[in-house]
């Protein structure tokens, strides 16, 4: 459509018509909206959606009730775990069933320094990152020899084995009671709950950008390259075992992250909280939201923190016992994932996405599709396969 | 001394469990290419049906066939419906599905029969036998339980060297679309495969459960213990997983004896550290080079 | 090529330095160095009144109805509720119904952290009636105590719940070093010379049950202390090792401290290996019904229940089988109406009991229902509380431990039959055990009905 030809409107950009007297005045149009993008860059682009979607949560938070902060900040950092498991799992494709067990590490590295020393909160926080990332490179070490089911084996058992070393050394780790770590101080009139959020929240975000310029630096890249063809990667001259050593102490220290926070919200750590349920349970959250995607680890979280709430409160609408109540949710909660995983395999970001990209084509009118490809993790190479 | 024998004997007789475990494993990686997490779950299902029998008086025999057979059933029925939509597409999309029927299995147990422990009976006394003048950790019950690992153990290798089933079992797992050209109907290859690891782990739920009281989360341990077996010896071969359960039974009892109990598991994540560190594909299974 | 590398590492490193530089000015706004508080101090209880209304009472509970932890103690809770209603049913107490909310945190911790805040910011409890476990209340203690929430009653013998700094908080079962020093007592003075095992599992419940142990019986006939974790990996490996190293080491009387799956285990463990020592079992892990189920199947049906004969343990209920106590037949028809289905056993006892306590602390408060005046009901009156409790309560404003006792009983016919052998012995933490002479309480007339 030519400018010039529309009546009214100069080209140059001063409309003649009645009415307006100044040149230089355009009058609104909203057309302008539908052409909005996030900045390319991917740093700025990450930022604006931290800054944007952060202040949107404040907002929220401000407004909902105690308890509904306090589910907020488990969503956070459940989301960071998450997070970081699909960062070594999405995009790296290493199945780990252990990320509870560096959850751990984090926590107690952080709740050391909470209850021993005088550290402000974000340092002891970052104590527990720094230990759980140098835990992550231990491993990861060991780790990079394997693939598929022999890894998610030495990760299960690290799953089930590290949360015996506080119970072994009970002198330091405080054994089976456990750190009692003081909560958050507002300041002022804030209620708990909600500084408490609004905290989590902050330390999210950050570590969200980061995790997100990680994923696409050259390093993100090097991680899908050995993820997608290991011997090309060794070809262009990525060291595969170095990338898959530095996947697994990001995603550490990420879990790192998450446990501190955990043990803020939570009030204490203590070994009974980090079975293998927990492991298994970020797992799921990971492939419901959408493996691969840092936007897909809020929906993972949300769905680990609200499902089973809300599959009791249906029970116990049914009026059963409270035993029984309670196994109904769990067989919901499992049916649940069988069902989503069976109907959208992307997840729900992935589903999200595809709805997205086919709403916002029809909008725009234009044929061009704007795929953003969603990540998935390649079938691991068979080795050692022959027919006998 | 005698500690030791206990000990050992103690680790072999939870060993055989763990092997009977893996061994189910195994034959659905074989099969599937599939890591089944709820492996224990459905063998504590069986194990539970089995139990209602007795508790209606049948004999125990006969109960121990119908769990048997419900395993059967129950594999089949999960591949055939759950696993099939997800055997190809993302690896980890079958890993989720089969830790949501895990999840889901033991809520309808709890649900079905009540959390509380019951006891499942041993047909054979559990009280150890007479050696010289010492009594030993080792009954005739732990003999019945060695004699039909065994047994399995020769039936499934005659089932699949020496037999044609076992023939397009291992085609259909291995080049699926070349045995459908030739004729072989690779999906009831499939469904026959879980099946038939469905038998083997009820058969190992009905062995422990005399020893470990049953409750809807009883096989959790069992089946960790039991993917370790057969991660150690090697996902695709049956014999790996039965030395992996052994090693793993006993280590497991020296640990636990000798340095306490609360580092057991410890115990086995340093194991399986160290051995995967040296076979990273697992002890029996055969590596062949990559050509590049 | 190089130039642009730069120019985005620069940018790159900027904004990272800028994110650190918001980092740190968001962390200093929050004052937060989280020392431990060091005075514990009693204020005015916050929100004194919430869940009390003209005509309800609403409480609630975290307890493991699933998972390891669940065979047994799932069954507490539901049997306290059963007595509510029963109360409920005859007019409330001062014309308020109670209103009991029972959340599954699965012997989880971190489950009973959310569960807990979920009752008080969001069902707005009044108290929190008997949270079960030692690890999981740890976990919510001090949140309770910021809010201002009772915690009555808990559900565990731990000797953390008489703490200064925990001003409303209250246990009620013995605490498991008083009951370990009344059990010592009796290994001592009727097993003496015989050589002692220790079975215990690996954390505050065995480990203060030992602390009462240790206090009576002499370390030098101690020859073996074995352990073990209840989690579901070490009791799948069963407790075979533990038992031969006691059997090993020549011991004649195994004193556990055990959840009763472990019971079962090592007996079944020790009868595998011709292990017969004399078993005196802690309250926690004896109660009959539970454990003769279990050991029914053992061997072909055969020998099984009899394993506990012999089986020495201490009560602080009455005997279950004692149809002529009064207590047993009213709450056996207060389960029988309000909770069928439910089995008579030592949990379901206990949570009965545990609600007429409750109840009887709402009675005492008042009329006018505030929290204070709940926790003060028990501090001055909690001493005279009618209850089936074989020892009355110690309450005070100095102690806020419930029962301090127990009696000795010895198991026979399959545990079908208890028999008492020693009077009603009564000690606290550190002091001498003495008899208790007071007369047992009775129930109203027609209770149950």
């Amino acid at each position: 459509m030519d400018v010039a030809t529309v009546p009214g409107v100069d080209p140059h950009g001063a409309p003649r018509g009645p009415g307006t007297s100044r040149p230089g005045l355009v009058p609104p149009s909203w057309g302008w909206v539908w052409k909005l993008r996030l900045p390319r860059q991917p740093m700025l682009r990450h930022l604006v959606l931290a800054l944007g979607g952060g202040a949107v949560l404040f907002g929220v938070t401000s407004v909902i009730s105690s308890y509904d902060d306090y589910q907020v900040a488990q969503i956070g950092f459940t989301a960071v775990a998450i997070a970081g498991l699909s960062l070594l799992t999405g995009a790296n494709g290493q199945i780990s069933l252990g990320q509870g067990a560096f959850i751990m590490v984090g926590a107690y590295g952080a709740g050391l320094m909470l209850v021993h020393t005088t550290l402000p909160v974000f340092l002891a926080l970052f104590v527990g990152v720094v230990v759980s990332a140098a835990a992550g490179v231990l491993i990861g070490l060991p780790a990079s020899r394997l693939r598929g089911p022999y890894l998610a084996g030495m990760t299960l058992a690290l799953a089930i084995g590290l949360p015996a070393l506080p119970l072994k050394f009970s002198k330091t780790f405080a054994g089976e009671q456990g750190l009692s770590i003081n909560p958050l101080q507002p300041p002022g009139t804030v209620d708990p709950q909600r500084w408490l959020a609004w905290y989590v929240l902050a330390a999210v975000l950050i570590a969200l950008v980061l995790l997100g310029n990680l994923m696409r630096s050259r390093y993100g890249r090097a991680f899908r390259a050995v993820r997608d063809d290991e011997v090309a990667a060794a070809l262009s001259g990525i060291s595969v075992a170095r990338t898959q050593v530095l996947a697994f102490a990001v995603s550490a220290g990420a879990a790192g992250l998450a446990g501190g926070l955990r043990g803020l919200a939570t009030g204490g750590v203590v070994p009974d909280a980090f079975s293998v349920a927990l492991s298994i349970s970020l797992l799921a959250g990971m492939v419901l939201g959408g493996t691969g995607s840092l936007l897909g680890a809020w929906w993972g979280a949300a769905i680990l923190v609200y499902a089973p709430q809300w599959a009791t409160s249906v029970a116990s609408s049914l009026h059963l016992r409270p035993g029984q109540g309670s196994n109904l949710a769990l067989l919901f909660y499992g049916v649940v994932l069988v069902v989503v995983v069976l109907l959208v395999p992307q997840g729900v970001q992935g589903g999200l996405r595809q709805l997205a990209a086919s709403t916002g084509r029809r909008l725009r009118g234009d044929g061009a599709v704007r795929s953003e490809g969603v990540s998935t993790v390649k079938p691991t190479l068979r080795e050692g396969e022959e027919l006998p | 001394m005698e500690r030791f024998v206990d000990l050992t004997l103690n680790g072999v007789t939870y060993g055989m469990i763990y092997a009977v475990v893996g061994l189910s494993l195994v034959l659905i990686w074989r099969a599937t290419r599939v890591l089944n997490f709820a492996q224990g779950a459905m063998a504590m299902l069986t194990t539970y049906i089995g139990a209602t029998l007795i508790e209606h008086h049948a004999s125990y025999w006969a109960a121990v066939a119908v769990a048997l057979a419900s395993g059967f059933v129950l594999g089949g029925l999960i591949e055939r419906v759950v696993v099939r939509p997800v055997e190809t597409g993302p690896v980890l999309n079958p890993v989720i599905v089969t830790l949501g029927m895990l999840v889901a299995l033991e809520a309808l147990a709890g649900i079905i029969w009540g959390g509380g422990l019951r006891s499942f009976p041993a047909y054979f006394s559990q009280v150890g036998v007479v050696v010289g003048k010492h009594r030993v950790a080792f009954s005739h019950f732990d003999i019945y339980v060695l004699a039909s690992i065994v047994t399995v153990l020769v039936l499934l290798v005659v089932l699949f060297r020496f037999t044609p089933l076992g023939l397009r079992m291992r085609a259909s797992a291995f080049a699926p679309e070349v045995a459908r050209l030739l004729g072989v109907r690779v999906g009831r290859m499939l469904t026959l495969g879980w099946a038939l690891a469905g038998v083997v782990g009820a058969l190992a739920g009905v062995l422990v459960a005399p020893k470990l009281l049953l409750s809807p989360t009883f096989m959790d341990a069992v089946f960790i213990y039991g993917f370790t077996a057969a991660v150690i010896g090697g996902l695709e071969s049956p014999l790996g997983a039965v030395v992996g359960g052994l090693g793993t039974g006993l280590a497991l009892s020296y640990v636990g004896g000798y340095l306490g109990s609360t580092l057991e598991a410890l115990g086995a994540l340093a194991i399986l550290m160290v051995v995967l560190m040296i076979r990273p594909q697992g002890v029996f299974t055969r590596v062949t080079s990559r050509q590049v | 090529m190089s130039k642009m590398k730069t120019s985005g590492h620069r940018r790159t490193a900027g904004t990272i330095a800028v994110l650190c530089a918001a980092a740190v000015v968001v962390a200093a706004c929050s004052s937060s160095t989280n020392n431990a508080s060091t005075s514990p101090t009693v204020r005015a209880l916050p929100n004194n009144t919430q869940g009390v209304t003209s005509n309800s009472i609403t409480i609630g509970a975290t307890a493991p109805l699933t998972g390891p932890a669940a065979p047994g103690y799932s069954e507490i809770s539901p049997a306290s509720n059963a007595y509510f209603k029963y109360v409920n049913a005859h007019g409330g107490v001062f014309g308020r119904q109670i209103n009991f909310t029972v959340y599954d945190d699965g012997y989880d911790p971190s489950k009973t952290a959310t569960l807990t805040r979920q009752l008080v910011l969001q069902n707005n409890i009044f108290a929190d009636f008997g949270p079960l476990g030692t690890p999981t209340v740890l976990q919510v203690k001090d949140f309770l105590k910021t809010e201002g929430v009772p915690a009555l009653f808990v559900e565990s013998g731990c000797n953390c719940w008489n703490d200064p700094a925990l001003p409303y908080t209250f246990g009620w079962q013995p605490p498991y070093t008083v009951e370990g020093k009344i059990l010592g007592q009796y290994v001592t003075q009727h097993l003496s010379g015989q050589k002692v095992g220790y079975l215990y599992q690996d954390d505050e419940f065995g480990q203060d049950g030992v602390k009462g142990l240790d206090q009576q019986i002499t370390g030098s006939n101690v020859v073996g202390r074995q352990t073990y974790t209840a989690t579901p990996q070490a009791l799948a490996a069963g407790l075979g090792s533990q038992m031969s190293a006691l059997k090993a080491a020549g011991a004649q009387v195994v004193v556990m401290y055990t959840i009763p799956a472990a019971t079962v285990l090592a007996m079944l463990a020790a009868a595998t290996i011709g292990f017969h020592p004399q078993w005196v079992i802690s309250s926690v892990g004896a109660d009959t019904p539970t454990l003769t189920g279990l050991l029914a199947a053992f061997s072909h049906g055969a020998a099984g229940a009899t394993l506990l004969n012999g089986v020495i343990s201490n009560a602080y209920l009455p005997l279950l089988t004692d149809s002529s106590n009064p207590w047993v037949v009213g709450f056996k028809k207060i389960l029988a109406q309000y909770d069928p289905g439910a089995p008579w056993d030592g949990n379901t006892e206990t949570g009965l009991a545990e609600a007429y306590t409750f109840v009887e602390a709402l009675q005492a408060a008042g009329r006018n229902l505030t929290r204070s005046a709940l926790v003060q009901a028990i501090e001055q009156h909690g001493k005279t509380f009618a209850s089936p409790g074989l020892v009355p309560f110690t309450f005070s404003s100095s102690n806020h431990f419930g029962m301090q006792g127990s009696e000795i009983v010895q198991k026979e016919d399959g545990g079908l039959t208890n028999n008492v052998v020693s009077p009603r012995l009564v000690s606290t933490l550190t002091g001498p055990i003495s008899t208790e002479s007071s007369p047992v309480s009775t129930p109203p007339a027609n209770f149950g009905s």
